[in-house]
């Protein structure tokens, strides 16, 4: 059982909660993900650490209400349990100095972005941030992303806070003003789809961070498959992080859609049940 | 004394000559076989109801006569853990289900469970002195030990073995399946403070997340935890050794030794086209959304494939798990798809029966060489080769060979993929110094489990690759074994002198 220490609601569908899990805190590093299951009838589902205190023992979890686990998720107020927390898993990202970063983050994406930006920044590199949503009040963590990036960049696909426009376009821009040496992205799979293609075109060398189905998320099931470089990986154990341009995001794409009418069976249901 | 003395001493008890000469050998080997009783195929392949039902008293005893209490009792050789089985067998027999139940114990931590899953027929079955010397159908040495042990859970009167006293050393058990569980037990006996790591929410590995509910109900794994818990082993769910902690965390935590059983976590896949499509799974993952996610209730979060055409690729026991479980999700149509024929399935007999009673059908010497799906990426077809039997391969068993043109179409929605499992890599990863060989299993001393890491032993599928429960609880026994000397200090020599 892992206690919520704090809640905070980033907008209406996005909450930050912070989770009592000391040897977690101490043992994260930058692109580490957990598992989470919410309660003795809950499923088990990956989510990327985007924070730590390891004094107080806590990490931060970000979390997008869709489905049912996630809606559960942030229903839970301070003080309420979790029944099972597990990790850190997954490869860390690798950070070392190389010059000029482009750090992309789509919607919630940009939580996972933000202990690597930290990351990249303490090592010495260039951080330039793009952040990107569809609307102002999907924008998360500016502040944070600021305080380790040497530029910051928002964009919204309405045009409702910084730049109108898609995320690739926030890149293109950057990429035509000055050198880039390395892209992370990170968001909806749709976004690193074509992020990743912008990068290629480019040849700018690019890690995207994957968020697949999984339920142990040790390695042992296989449902986080996806084909890099034409072999399949179990973004579990071989990733999350991968070469963003030997992604078969169409693949991922696909299998993400695996569970989709359940997914909204359950969230119905769930739904229903709370009228 | 050594270990056949005391057999010898034991089996010269009153009890158990009185019991010898009550009936005649030649009227003992007159009785027939008892047959496990169970439940109706059409009934079961639609409900999770435990397939075997088990012996009654009466039965048990019945067949216990069979048993001769032999001088040389070559069951015990064949049980990788070494269970006395002629003596919790005439116990049986005298009516003390109790003390037979405590006899399995000695030895096994699992009873209940060894006594549903084990393969007794390829192991002290096959010793027995019915099949060697008789060739008449073995004393059934599995069905019995399963009534013992059920027979004390029911009885509510579950006795916990003797614990030495407190040695003060804190071993580290990484992994809660048979292997670990065993080794713990073991640990705990001789008076170590043994704490077992679990990675997943639940305790008990492939016995709670592999083997389904119709095979091996929870409630009897969960009654073993339990008495382990009794006995002084504590327990750590959601902790991964390497990842949650690493080893020299837990060693500054006063940990002195280590037991890696994590087990062959890491399923195979064929690499043929289209494997990655919607509706194909490892049998690793469709086991465990259903047996330890419950995916197959409706209260419960983990959604399943519910396929109506479900092809299941392999021949082993997780073959047959997984094909009996898509009957039960609603299936109408389960396939097995092997590449060989049935004589070379790796499959218990047993589960093969089971399967067959409940209308799987079996497409022997076939193979799956390519997935066709749908526009949205939902598996549809399967392209199937036929195969026959060519020169007997590395395994000794005859190498399938495709037969030319013989491809076909097979419509399918969910595939279940089960050619087998891999090391799980998370362990090696986090220990450079562990030596591991070509198929990542790791490398261990033949006599004492110990890896290439002092005071690391390791058992089960992490060294193995894929094998069996008891196999796996006979390599727990044996590492405790290899580590208290170690721990203790004692010359092998001396240990082996005296040996209870």
């Amino acid at each position: 059982m892992n206690k919520v220490v704090s809640k905070e609601f980033f907008s209406e569908n996005v909450v930050r909660l912070e989770i009592e899990a000391p040897r977690i805190a101490k043992a994260r590093r930058a692109g580490h993900f957990v598992i989470v299951r919410v309660d003795e009838k809950g499923e088990r589902i990956p989510l990327t650490i985007s924070g730590s205190d390891v004094a107080k023992g806590t990490i931060t979890l970000v979390i997008q209400r869709v489905g049912v686990t996630s809606r559960k998720l942030a229903e839970l107020e301070a003080g309420d349990t979790i029944s099972d927390l597990v990790g850190p898993l997954g490869q860390a990202t690798e950070v070392k100095k190389v010059g000029t970063i482009l750090a992309c983050g789509g919607g919630v994406g940009v939580a996972p972005l933000l202990p690597i930006v930290e990351a990249n920044k303490k090592a010495g590199n260039r951080v330039i941030s793009i952040i990107a949503a569809r609307s102002k009040d999907l924008i998360i963590l500016e502040e944070q992303i600021r305080e380790y990036s040497d530029e910051v960049i928002v964009m919204t696909d309405d045009g409702s806070y910084g730049a109108k426009g898609l995320i690739t376009e926030g890149m293109e821009k950057v990429i035509n003003r000055e050198k880039i040496d390395e892209a992370v992205i990170i968001g909806p799979a749709i976004m690193m789809k074509f992020a990743s293609e912008v990068t290629r075109k480019h040849e700018i060398p690019s890690i995207a961070s994957l968020n697949t189905i999984m339920v142990d998320g040790t390695g042992m099931c296989g449902a986080c498959r996806v084909t890099v470089d034409g072999k399949t990986k179990f973004v579990c154990v071989d990733g999350p992080e991968f070469d963003a341009h030997k992604v078969d995001f169409d693949e991922m794409l696909m299998r993400l859609g695996g569970y989709k009418d359940f997914e909204k069976d359950a969230n119905d249901r769930y739904l229903n049940q709370q009228k | 004394m050594d270990k056949q003395d005391i057999l010898k001493q034991e089996r010269n008890a009153a009890w158990r000559k009185e019991l010898r000469d009550k009936i005649k050998n030649k009227e003992r080997t007159g009785f027939t076989r008892v047959e496990m009783p169970e439940a109706d195929p059409i009934e079961r392949s639609r409900s999770y109801v435990e397939v075997n039902s088990g012996l009654s008293a009466e039965e048990a005893v019945l067949e216990a006569r069979r048993c001769l209490d032999c001088a040389n009792p070559t069951c015990i050789t064949g049980c990788p853990v070494e269970i006395n089985i002629p003596k919790f067998i005439k116990n049986i027999e005298r009516g003390e289900f109790l003390e037979s139940a405590k006899v399995l114990k000695e030895t096994s931590a699992l009873p209940a469970v060894c006594g549903r899953v084990c393969p007794q027929e390829k192991q002290c079955e096959a010793s027995c002195f019915y099949t060697q010397k008789l060739k008449k159908p073995a004393v059934a040495i599995g069905y019995l030990e399963r009534f013992a042990a059920d027979y004390e859970r029911e009885s509510g009167n579950v006795s916990v073995p003797d614990v030495a006293e407190s040695k003060n050393k804190k071993i580290a058990c990484i992994g809660s399946g048979p292997a670990g569980l065993s080794f713990a037990g073991d640990m705990a006996k001789m008076g170590y403070d043994v704490t077992v790591f679990e990675a997943l929410h639940q305790i008990g590995g492939v016995l709670k997340y592999g083997i389904p509910e119709f095979r091996l109900p929870n409630d009897v794994v969960d009654v073993e935890i339990e008495n382990l818990k009794k006995m002084g082993v504590k327990f750590e769910t959601n902790f991964i050794v390497g990842k949650t902690a690493t080893f020299d965390d837990l060693k500054e935590e006063g940990f002195e030794a280590f037991f890696v059983g994590s087990g062959a976590g890491l399923p195979r896949f064929m690499g043929i086209p289209g494997e990655n499509l919607v509706g194909i799974l490892s049998s690793n993952e469709y086991l465990t959304r259903v047996n330890l996610m419950e995916a197959n209730k409706e209260e419960t979060d983990t959604p399943i494939l519910k396929g109506r055409r479900v092809a299941v690729i392999g021949g082993g026991n997780t073959a047959m798990d997984s094909v009996r479980t898509a009957l039960r999700l609603g299936a109408e149509k389960a396939m097995i798809i092997y590449r060989r024929s049935e004589e070379e399935m790796p499959a218990r007999v047993e589960e093969i029966k089971h399967a067959k009673e409940e209308g799987v059908e079996f497409m022997n010497l076939q193979n799956p060489i390519e997935y066709i799906g749908d526009a949205k990426g939902y598996v549809r077809q399967a392209r199937v080769q036929r195969m026959e039997l060519g020169e007997p391969d590395a395994s000794g068993r005859r190498r399938p060979v495709p037969v030319e043109g013989s491809e076909y179409l097979l419509d399918v929605d969910t595939v279940v993929v089960s050619v087998g499992v891999s090391p799980n890599p998370l362990i090696p990863q986090s220990v450079p110094d562990l030596k591991t060989t070509d198929w990542s299993t790791l490398v261990v001393e033949e006599d004492s489990l110990q890896t290439s890491v002092p005071l690391m032993f390791a058992g089960g599928d992490i060294v193995r690759g894929g094998a069996t429960v008891i196999l796996a609880m006979g390599d727990g026994r044996k590492a405790a074994k290899a580590m208290d000397e170690k721990l203790s200090g004692v010359a092998k020599s001396e240990v082996a002198a005296d040996n209870k």
